[in-house]
């Protein structure tokens, strides 16, 4: 396969490019909608490049109360649900990675098979108990939600990224005078950084993300994050006609953030999903 | 599996220690995974034991305004597993997962093959068009592909009508329930390929260049290298992978939402996360639905026990 000057390279060369192009399409087709004047994007015959673009659509977008307040409430549930989150499961990661203890096995067993977890095997249950709890359309309820949500997952990573850092420095520093807190902090804590940074990230696009559980515990306008908000701008609905370039300008705004954050750390995650397998 | 090696090692090293720690601890580790667990209860340990203790429950419209719940034992089971209607949508979605993961897996490998073998600036640019595919959102992945299938201006309709002998024009293509089934595929199937192709790749470039030299000395041609050495390692990432598509494309609630938001709602549409929902939430039939989402779970636990113990395998010290 790695013959060089094969002709099939050259092949195999054009082959990727196609398919390159095939795989960017609907995302390049996105923002280049997202430029397109509703006159021109209503032609029969498609506009391929936004030769003639404007920003109208981003500023009818940025503009829409309904966007504003979905922006709000996403950024509330997830700096909750991220901060409680990353605390719950650094601490929980430190458990499991520094101690072996009576009941550590059912734990990570619980961790594990929480992430299996499809939103449809639970979310009527969880959907009956936060009614239960009065908390149906609020920031509380979902965010209770997410971080059960996201805590397995950023625990398993976390672990990984504790366990990576040897106990042996810590006692160094130990030896040296230190604390075990102050050992902890000046040695170890600043080692985690980057992973608690990486874990933080995917814990955020989780949540930025999220659309199941959302759909059913946030029902009410006012109450609405950014994915259930650009689910009803780009629904059609008997009142007026989808006004196609607007939608891809709002698309474009909740995904462009997510990219950018996702290709920061797509490499950890590849490794982390499917763990030693990988590196063969 | 080397790469589990290293961190063997610093546990078999650390375990003197930790027994050490354990006398002089023994509370902390206890106390640090409290919030967690703590978490975990409300969000999930709560809602799971009131799912399995309702799905035994008569819990309808009659429970919710108010009438005590009476237990009823497997009466919410059988009413589903005879129920035609249940069996319908199980079998829709049991086949659209192996379809929708089947169809991934091919086309990752392929990419992944595909890519060990061209010079680096064409890989580099497919690898970069996999990932712009995957950090989409779900939500904005289904609002474009919903515009590229528009049937008025949609790109799809506009040039496949440029082919000769096909009119696509104003064709809408989520009426049809197998052509609705048939985009849903595609564009999960669209958006799970990079993971795949990544991953494969990831693998396939771990098979070092001594081993298939020494195969090749030995007399192995293409087929017999493909057979004996790169199947083989690559068999373990292969098998976590294509459970991961079973699992994953066995919830899809989210993009069927969508498409149905997008075109029409209606019962040919669903599949189970949609016919659960609508079950338990749209109709109130909570102890039916209760039941249904705990067959979910017993199938995704089944389907996902291998790669647990994998993962079990990698914590062990």
């Amino acid at each position: 396969m790695t013959r060089k000057r094969s002709p099939l390279r050259y092949i195999g060369a054009g082959l990727a490019v196609v398919l390159a192009a095939a795989w960017a399409f609907p995302v390049y087709w996105m923002v280049s909608s997202s430029f397109l004047s509703a006159a021109t994007i209503s032609r029969l015959t498609p506009t391929f490049v936004p030769f003639d673009g404007t920003f109208t659509n981003y500023k009818e977008v940025l503009t829409d109360s309904g966007f504003l307040a979905a922006l709000q409430m996403s950024l509330v549930v997830t700096a909750i649900a991220l901060a409680v989150c990353i605390t719950f499961a650094f601490l929980g990661a430190l458990a499991i990675s520094r101690f072996r203890f009576r009941g550590r096995k059912a734990l990570v067993l619980a961790v594990i098979l929480v992430q299996m977890l499809p939103a449809e095997a639970m979310f009527i249950a969880q959907y009956k108990m936060i009614s239960g709890f009065g908390m149906l359309n609020s920031v509380a309820g979902v965010s209770i939600i997410y971080i059960a949500m996201v805590v397995p997952f950023t625990m398993w990573m976390l672990r990984g990224f504790v366990a990576g850092v040897p106990a042996d420095l810590e006692e160094a520093a130990m030896i040296d005078g230190c604390t075990r807190m102050g050992a902890f902090m000046r040695v170890t804590f600043p080692l985690l950084a980057p992973g608690l940074v990486a874990s933080g990230v995917f814990a955020f696009l989780q949540v930025w993300n999220e659309f199941a559980l959302a759909s059913i515990l946030l029902t009410s306008d006012a109450s609405q994050t950014l994915p259930l908000w650009l689910r009803d701008f780009a629904q059609p609905s008997s009142l007026a006609m989808i006004e196609w370039g607007q939608v891809m300008a709002a698309s474009t705004l909740v995904a462009v953030p997510v990219i950018i954050f996702f290709l920061v750390v797509q490499n950890r995650m590849t490794a982390g999903l499917v763990g030693g397998a990988v590196k063969g | 599996m080397t790469a589990s090696a290293p961190v063997r090692d610093t546990a078999v090293t650390t375990a003197p220690r930790q027994r050490a720690r354990k006398r002089r601890f023994a509370s902390l580790p206890y106390l640090l995974s409290i919030p967690a667990i703590l978490a975990l209860a409300v969000g999930m340990g709560y809602p799971l034991v009131w799912q399995v203790f309702n799905s035994f429950r008569e819990y309808g419209l009659a429970q919710q305004f108010g009438q005590e719940p009476t237990f009823v034992g497997f009466a919410n089971y059988t009413q589903l597993l005879t129920d035609a209607e249940f069996w319908a949508v199980l079998i829709k979605s049991v086949a659209f997962m192996a379809i929708t993961a089947s169809a991934t897996m091919i086309a990752g490998i392929g990419l992944a093959v595909l890519m060990k073998s061209i010079p680096t600036w064409p890989r580099v640019a497919l690898q970069i068009s996999l990932l712009l595919a995957w950090a989409m959102p779900i939500v904005a992945q289904m609002t474009v592909w919903n515009w590229l299938i528009d049937d008025r201006n949609g790109v799809v309709n506009y040039v496949l009508t440029l082919l000769p002998g096909v009119d696509m024009t104003g064709h809408n293509w989520l009426v049809n329930p197998w052509s609705f089934f048939g985009v849903a595929s595609l564009i999960i199937t669209w958006a799970s390929v990079p993971f795949v192709a990544l991953s494969v790749y990831a693998g396939l470039t771990q098979v070092s260049d001594e081993v298939r030299e020494a195969a090749q000395l030995d007399g192995a041609g293409g087929f017999s290298m493909l057979r004996r050495i790169t199947l083989p390692i690559l068999r373990p990432i292969l098998v976590i992978l294509l459970l991961l598509q079973f699992i994953w494309d066995l919830r899809v609630y989210a993009q069927i939402e969508l498409l149905q938001g997008f075109g029409a709602r209606g019962g040919k549409y669903d599949l189970l996360g949609t016919y659960i929902y609508g079950l338990g939430v749209g109709q109130g039939h909570f102890g039916v639905a209760a039941a249904a989402a705990m067959l979910v779970m017993l199938v995704t636990v089944a389907l996902s026990w291998f790669y647990v113990r994998e993962m079990l395998k990698e914590d062990s010290p």
